[in-house]
């Protein structure tokens, strides 16, 4: 169709041609556009997930340890596995933090280091026995939530030197504090604009209520029915009282917001101010401008500073809606200050099995896990797999049984994964009755699953190796194994291994057909054997994700960090291989 | 190395896995199965039994109370479960079935649970009696003739004008789970009691009542949520004016971003449900299976372990996370018959 001829073309059918030909290329370029497009926003959503992953779970692969001046005098180094740690890390704790000596205090104390301080103690003593016999500074882990607040990820706060010299009326217990200038003054708006937005909150429930009370008063006004209106009558009462108490909190609320120079009480419900003044720390508890009173955290040691010798310590999150209270921000920034605290490489996490504690819970128990697990999926579901193709592809007669065979291998990728979970309750476990919870089942049961996808790949790949390969091999001769094995298959490996990839990476990240037969379960020891119980990365990450501590939210996407490691090592592992075997014709 | 080579050598590995079937060993490690609601107090004592013994860890799953039970009685044998937790009582079907199998359990009670009703804490306070959660939540309840109809109630304040005046839409466990058994059995039941119309007919029909004090509506007021209470948890905070049921445990863990209905004047607190003054609170058992007591190692130890002071006590580990404990005298009796192994009657 060009239309470079010689004679004269009418301008008409020209000037067609033309509108036809920029339809065409316009047509053209917006297909290009669009597809440009379709990757740009598929990328866009690749790099948000891995972000999103990257970033909250980055803080999980370190932890954060306070070193302790731990007593082992008593252990000895020939049986470290005897010792008493606990009463030793509690006795550490109290000398580490002298000035939290009241009951309250040391339970707070405590609580800022990890529950199995003293395990984490005693398997470093037992491994490093020189620890024991004598008293030296020893890295236990904190709390989880000491450890997202040194991480950053709870109450954060602001910090700042004012530029005024303060006074404070006594080192312990409540006290007064004065300043030279108003340097609370910005506090004190931050409190007024909580204030504020708790009164509309306030208001839109009054809101509410006027309506409901409405609605009664109607009833009273109009209802026939005698019970009706008595009933709502009484409503209309309560629904009276309990409006007029919101009406007067609702009333004191906006009197404290306009009035500017009122002293303001703090509560759980506000922002928090710490004053790190004269050797200790100070929590506000009433503020002016230039005045104060304050509960002392952290007993002082002088009673004034001048600028830039103290600091302001604001936390915007109100303290009740966070898990880590003032007290214990003003802790754990003490013990940084006494350089106690030290960011770790979280060994725990690539080493342990699973664990109710955040910070004791680790990934390895589910790595070994999904490995024997993919290693008897992978051992089951190839030969078999490549062994059923090669059958149906080069042997087996075209026939009706051929031919109904194919549709259900076809019907059977299709198959939702739980199915097939159920399929090995039945068979697996109570007919050959297999112990639960074992990767060889977990592993049975996805190559199950697999099988229909490595066959229906492995066929193509045969289908797509010339005919002319076959011939000529048995053109000189070869047997028909022969002219398989040594000719065709080689051939037909890359795409094979293709499919077999494709079919592993869909088994590593199944968790439905495992809950049946026992490996959705909280398993602690690391498995040694295909027979010991196990469980696999996804069903760890949907566990981490189920728990109510917070601190397993990191675990949790560093588990899928370490899921998608497995996935590109295993698909390295075929791309080498398919590079061995890649050949032109 | 050839492809027939890498071929064989696959299909070697294969049938060695498939020879160590045979060689299955004995089972040297407890299996518990159950409740949801007991999974996070019982796999905190299975981890510290771990390593306070020299026994392996025991494996915990969460299958819910239902499905737990029924892998329990299904039998005595290593393929079978050792223990299972309960979120409720062991039911009399599944003691005839246990008993049918050979299975003779015994009962532990570990402590309560309350379940609460929660919402986001930026929405409204809710306080609320049963009957008119019965009222808000019952599939049908009677009119204003006494005749039962299809729950006509849209927001709260159709059941109640002091209620907030927004629409119904409770996240709640599905059938499988004993919090919703035992929400049905306390919460509804309890509630449905205080309804005249209701309390004259539990008097002559007790079957009938209970049917209707324990269908919950269907028309999309409540919503199954699944198990999962920490996804419970993310709905509520996305939508504050949707109400969730869960476990005290949950909302203790999370008492930064939800907060608990009040229940007939009673807050949802430690101290109130260990005192029972918190209505809807249910007991947490677990049960052992005797027959294999000396059989798989470890699970004497591991009941001593359950029972001691320092796990289920008023201090203990457990009430660390939301457990609440029993009182002093039934812990020490249920402890020495627990420690006894003695079989429950029903």
């Amino acid at each position: 169709m060009t239309d470079v001829t010689n004679t004269p073309v009418q301008s008409a059918d020209l000037m067609h041609r033309r509108v036809l030909q920029k339809s065409r290329y316009a047509s053209e370029s917006r297909f290009k556009f669009l597809g440009l497009g379709a990757i740009f926003v598929s990328l866009g959503f690749l790099f948000l997930l891995l972000t999103t992953v990257v970033g909250s779970g980055v803080p999980a692969f370190t932890y954060n340890y306070v070193k302790l001046p731990v007593d082992l005098t008593k252990v000895s180094p020939e049986a470290p596995q005897e010792g008493n740690y606990s009463k030793q890390v509690k006795a550490a704790i109290a000398e580490a933090m002298p000035y939290l000596s009241d009951r309250k205090g040391k339970r707070l104390a405590r609580g800022l280091v990890s529950g199995g301080a003293a395990i984490d103690l005693r398997n470093e003593v037992i491994d490093n026995t020189d620890l024991a016999g004598q008293k030296s500074d020893i890295g236990v882990p904190v709390s989880d939530f000491a450890d997202l607040y040194l991480k950053g990820l709870t109450a954060k706060s602001l910090l700042s030197s004012p530029e005024a010299g303060i006074t404070v009326s006594g080192v312990e217990g409540i006290i007064d504090i004065t300043l030279e200038s108003n340097v609370f003054d910005g506090f004190l708006k931050r409190v007024k604009d909580n204030i504020s937005s708790q009164a509309s909150r306030l208001n839109t429930r009054m809101a509410n209520l006027q309506l409901s009370l409405e609605n009664q008063r109607e009833i009273v006004a109009v209802s026939e029915n005698p019970l009706a209106v008595e009933s709502a009558k009484k409503f209309v009462e309560v629904l009276e009282t309990q409006l007029a108490g919101f009406k007067s909190k609702y009333d004191t609320l906006i009197a404290r917001r306009d009035n500017s120079a009122s002293r303001e009480m703090l509560d759980t419900s506000m922002p928090s101010l710490l004053l790190k003044t004269g050797g200790g720390v100070v929590k506000v508890i009433e503020v002016e401008g230039m005045s104060a009173k304050g509960e002392v955290i952290i007993p002082l040691l002088e009673k004034a500073s001048v600028a830039g010798q103290w600091q302001m310590q604001e936390i915007l999150e109100a303290e009740e809606d966070r898990k880590f209270s003032d007290k214990e921000v003003a802790v754990i920034d003490r013990l940084v200050e006494e350089g106690r605290i030290e960011n770790r490489i979280n060994t725990i996490f690539f080493t342990k099995g699973a664990s109710r504690e955040p910070e004791l819970a680790g990934v390895w128990g589910a790595v070994v896990g999904s490995f024997f697990t993919m290693l008897i999926t992978l051992g089951l579901s190839f030969p078999l797999g490549v062994a059923a193709a090669i059958y149906l592809e080069e042997f087996a007669p075209k026939n009706k049984l051929t031919s109904i065979i194919e549709v259900n291998i076809n019907n059977l990728a299709a198959v939702p994964s739980i199915v097939f979970g159920l399929l090995g309750l039945a068979v697996f476990l109570n007919f050959f009755e297999l112990p639960r919870s074992a990767p060889l089942v977990g592993g049975m049961v996805l190559a199950l699953m697999t099988l229909p996808t490595i066959i229906i790949a492995s066929r193509a790949a045969l289908k797509a190796v010339p005919p002319s390969i076959r011939e000529a091999a048995l053109g000189v001769g070869a047997s028909k194994i022969q002219a398989v094995f040594h000719h065709v298959l080689p051939l037909a490996m890359p795409g094979i291994l293709t499919g077999t990839i494709i079919g592993m990476a869909q088994a590593l990240g199944e968790t439905a057909p495992l809950l049946m037969i026992g490996m959705v379960a909280f398993v602690v020891d690391i498995p040694a054997g295909i027979l010991d119980p196990a469980t696999v990365l996804p069903v760890q990450i949907y566990m981490w994700a189920d728990f109510p501590e917070p601190g397993f939210q990191q675990k949790t996407a560093a588990a899928i960090m370490v899921l998608l490691g497995f996935l590109i090592l295993m698909n390295a592992i075929a791309v080498l291989l398919r590079k061995r075997f890649e050949r032109r014709w | 190395m050839n492809i027939t080579k890498i071929l064989s050598l696959v299909a070697g590995a294969a049938l060695l896995t498939t020879t160590a079937i045979g060689s299955a060993h004995a089972r040297d490690q407890i299996q518990i199965v159950g409740s949801s609601t007991v999974f996070p107090f019982s796999t905190s004592v299975a981890e510290q039994f771990g390593q306070k013994t020299s026994f392996k860890t025991p494996v915990v799953e969460s299958t819910g109370s239902g499905g737990g039970m029924k892998l329990f009685c299904s039998g005595v044998g290593e393929g079978t479960p050792d223990i299972t937790n309960a979120s409720r009582r062991i039911k009399e079907k599944e003691f005839k079935l246990c008993a049918d199998n050979g299975v003779t359990p015994v009962e532990v009670k570990i402590g309560f649970d309350g379940i609460v009703m929660a919402n986001s804490k930026s929405g409204p306070e809710l306080n609320i009696t049963r009957e008119q959660i019965f009222l808000a939540l019952a599939k049908k309840i009677p009119d204003a003739s006494g005749e039962m109809v299809a729950n006509p109630n849209k927001t709260w304040a159709d059941v109640d004008p002091s209620l907030p005046n927004i629409k119904i839409e409770v996240l709640g466990p599905p059938p499988t789970s004993g919090t919703r058994d035992a929400f049905a059995e306390i919460a509804l039941e309890g509630g449905a009691k205080e309804v005249e119309v209701l309390a004259a007919l539990r008097k002559e029909d007790k079957n009938a009542f209970k049917k209707i004090a324990h269908a919950i509506r269907e028309d999309g007021a409540y919503i199954e949520a699944g198990e999962n209470d920490n996804l419970i948890i993310q709905k509520l905070e996305a939508n504050a004016n949707a109400f969730g049921v869960f476990g005290f445990s949950f909302l203790d863990q999370n008492a930064d971003k939800v907060k608990g209905a009040i229940v007939n004047g009673v807050a949802p607190e430690f101290e109130n449900i260990a005192a029972g003054d918190y209505k809807i609170s249910r007991s947490l058992f677990f049960y052992i299976k005797k027959e294999h007591v000396n059989v798989i190692p470890g699970i004497e130890e591991f009941v001593a372990e359950f029972t001691n002071e320092d796990t289920w006590g008023e201090d203990g580990y457990l009430a660390d996370k939301g457990l609440i404990p029993l009182p002093d005298s039934d812990r020490e009796s249920i402890a020495a018959s627990a420690q006894a192994m003695v079989p429950m009657a029903f």
